[in-house]
């Protein structure tokens, strides 16, 4: 016989939970207090909760493992909506315990009471409030099943104190499996859908494959690599899909939309049959709906029935998990290939890469050196340190902004679930507490967070958390001394007026910053250190490092696409030469 | 174009909000919304009436069905069907000229005068939205003092049937 508590102590147990973040508080002490008598699973004190969600978002994105977050009642819970927003934004499965008052005192604005059933509704895959005490079990276990399946999402238990209480015993047991009448994610692709998609993708003759986070998510990067490999054909990633195809691989026209590449945002507006797979043709992605692809018919995968023809008309709709969907697929591909081994057309095939290669020799990333010179360091030159320094196998969480996009164009990623970011709802402060629970994931791996002054003070506070955990992340902070998107922006589009982003000299001193921590801090302001400081930062294997690198404050991230009304091949090239 | 979706929904605490929520969420409009118990207490019948094009109304009831308390749901416009609108309306019926007429009028309509008063009749229509409106001008006359509707509740014709 448990209580409350007990039962959620030992139902994250049975679940083969390894790590809960959280923050304790009046509402769930209780809870607390089962974890602290019974159970083994590591907790991760915060300094604040939204941490708690970013650091169980990125422990779930680094290993794919659902994260779990606690917090109390009240503020506790409010605090964790922009990390909850956040995950659910990018499909992340997570599991987000917090407490209420007791049941009595709800609806009668006791202290630190909030709805949080009602503040999170728009932003949760589903919620639960516990009602019995002896639901407690099957509603955790139907919150893992909801949260890791079909398109996965956070998950919200509200838990009222009393349901806790640790006088009040109840026989536990972890059910096994479970159903849910009204929730059943499909589990294959339509077979005949599957054929004519077959089809189409063998009749190309300027195909691209555009995919996703869905295929990082749906552990479908080999499928996706395989087939892109035996067709020949060229793959661009979203932001959300880097490292589903490696990122160094000739056949990889790098990241697409607003500040993709050059050669994948050509490829895309000229392509007659483009294979989405685990996208969902974001407004960052198409540019303009209505100038998107012009010539193209789209094939589109995708495990959520909502996100197909939402932006982007698909003449080939497939509802399935990419894993199943891509195996079969690829067995339909090569079936059609035994039969007719002149498809797809060679000959039309070859143009397009001589195309696609004439692109890259133009206006391409890897072509000839795309940034200006400056007496001062380039981000683009930090991200390319960083990729060296690290052999381009370290995983990297970033904040929201320039140096977001800075990253996701130069470091080649060749690994999934080693690119972590906030891509739909662009969450500055998120990199600091992801980079920590990817660590705590991989304590052996190199961790980076990839950030600026604006983002890292939004979570500087888990520093702390840092020092008590001993978690020696990485931390590059490419410094411009301002909001470097919004100033760009602003450079853009309001004529130079930097309305409020800059802090003037309000920074505080970095180094000393890590120094009370007990962290260690190094400023690296000539190009020529750079190198030998970042490798001096990694080599410090058990320090967290913060590297306050000086960066030319006058950069943009280009490409750009050209807005409003612009198609997917309306960019500017730098400051002066748009296409 | 005009829609009547009807849903089976979870008759589970909050379970009316999330899909109140997802229209204001989205941006989709509730023109009429009848929400309650069915013969199996766990589950509510809900029929909503809502306006957009086809594009639109996919979009809708994808997302409806991505709702985990939405257990099955039905575009009854999609086939023949029966849809049905209760009214109740209370009208100023002073003086014996006033009173016929709208005793008239509400026989012409087939519907009931449920309750008297020294000045007032309160009258109760059944009927398609159309029939509704007509009723409701066709009073224009009379004085209204209070309209209530229950919004449209409907169910497909013939065999098919919406169940689990």
């Amino acid at each position: 016989m448990l209580s409350g508590g007990e039962m959620i102590a030992r139902a994250l147990e049975d679940e083969g939970v390894e790590f809960i973040f959280g923050y304790p508080g009046g509402a769930v002490l209780h809870i607390y207090d089962a974890l602290f008598k019974a159970s083994k699973i590591p907790h991760v004190l915060v300094r604040h909760e939204q941490a708690a969600t970013h650091a169980a978002d990125g422990y779930t994105r680094a290993t794919g493992k659902p994260g779990v977050v606690l917090v109390t009642s009240g503020p506790g819970a409010t605090n964790a909506v922009t990390g909850i927003a956040t995950a659910y934004m990018d499909s992340i499965p997570m599991v987000v315990l917090s407490g209420q008052v007791a049941s009595h005192l709800i609806g009668e604005d006791a202290f630190q009471e909030c709805d949080m059933v009602g503040i999170s509704r728009p932003i949760v895959k589903h919620s639960f409030m516990v009602r019995k005490p002896e639901d407690i079990p099957a509603m955790i276990k139907k919150a893992f099943h909801i949260a890791t399946t079909g398109r996965p999402g956070p998950v919200v238990i509200d838990i009222p104190k009393d349901a806790t209480r640790p006088d009040a015993k109840f026989e536990y047991v972890y059910p096994d499996a479970v159903k849910i009448r009204s929730y059943s994610p499909a589990q294959r692709g339509h077979t005949g859908q599957i054929k004519k998609a077959a089809r189409l993708l063998l009749s190309a003759k300027r195909p691209v494959i555009y995919s996703g986070g869905g295929v990082v998510q749906g552990e479908a990067s080999e499928l996706l690599t395989q087939l892109a490999r035996d067709l020949n054909y060229p793959v661009t990633n979203t932001l959300m899909g880097l490292g589903a195809y490696p990122g160094t691989d000739r056949q990889f026209l790098g990241m697409l939309g607003m500040h993709g590449l050059y050669e994948a945002n050509m490829a895309m507006h000229n392509a007659d049959v483009i294979l989405a797979v685990g996208a969902r043709f974001d407004d960052r992605v198409t540019n303009t709906v209505s100038k998107f692809c012009p010539g193209a018919k789209i094939i589109h995968i995708d495990i959520d029935p909502t996100s197909i023809s939402k932006t982007v008309q698909a003449d080939i709709p497939i509802v399935g998990p990419v894993q199943s969907v891509l195996t079969d697929l690829a067995e339909q591909v090569a079936q059609m290939r035994n039969k007719d081994a002149e498809l797809p057309d060679q000959g039309a095939l070859e143009r397009w890469w001589q195309q696609i290669d004439e692109w890259r020799a133009k206006h391409g990333l890897w072509s000839g050196r795309r940034y200006g010179e400056s007496e001062m360091i380039m981000p683009q030159q930090v991200i390319e340190s960083l990729f060296r320094a690290t052999g381009g196998n370290a995983y990297v969480t970033s904040d929201v902004g320039q140096h977001q996009m800075f990253a996701a164009q130069y470091y080649r990623f060749n690994h999934p679930r080693r690119w972590i970011n906030s891509g739909g709802l662009g969450t500055m402060g998120f990199g600091l507490p992801a980079a920590m629970g990817a660590k705590l994931a991989f304590p052996e791996a190199d961790v980076a967070c990839v950030t600026g002054e604006g983002s890292i003070q939004m979570n500087i506070q888990e520093l702390s958390t840092c020092t008590q955990y001993n978690l020696p992340v990485k931390i590059i902070n490419l410094r411009n001394n301002y909001l470097g998107m919004v100033k760009q922006w602003q450079d853009m589009q309001y004529e130079g007026r930097h309305a409020m982003s800059t802090y003037e000299d309000s920074l505080p001193d970095f180094i000393k910053l890590m120094e009370a921590y007990g962290h260690v801090g190094m400023q690296v302001r000539k190009l020529d250190e750079l190198d030998a400081k970042m490798e001096e930062a990694f080599a410090m294997k058990d320090k967290l490092v913060f590297l306050d690198i000086f960066i030319d404050p006058m950069e943009h991230v280009y490409p750009m696409h050209v807005a409003p009304n612009g198609a997917m091949k309306d960019m500017w090239l730098s400051k002066n030469e748009r296409t | 174009m005009r829609r009547i979706i009807s849903i089976l929904l979870e008759n589970e605490p909050g379970a009316l909000s999330r899909v109140v929520g997802l229209f204001s969420q989205r941006g989709y409009n509730i023109e009429t919304l009848n929400v309650a118990p069915t013969e199996d207490a766990t589950l509510s019948r809900l029929t909503l009436t809502t306006i957009g094009d086809d594009r639109t109304i996919e979009q809708i009831t994808k997302q409806l069905n991505k709702l985990v308390d939405v257990v099955k749901l039905v575009d009854l416009t999609e086939g023949a069907h029966i849809e049905r609108d209760l009214m109740l309306i209370k009208v100023r019926a002073s003086g014996g000229a006033a009173r016929d007429e709208v005793k008239r009028t509400t026989d012409i309509f087939r519907g009931q005068i449920v309750d008297v008063g020294p000045n007032v009749y309160t009258i109760q229509l059944v009927g398609t939205g159309e029939k509704l409106d007509a009723f409701v001008a066709a009073m224009a006359e009379a004085e209204i003092l209070e309209v209530v509707r229950s919004g449209v509740a409907g169910i497909a014709r013939g065999e098919k049937v919406l169940r689990l």
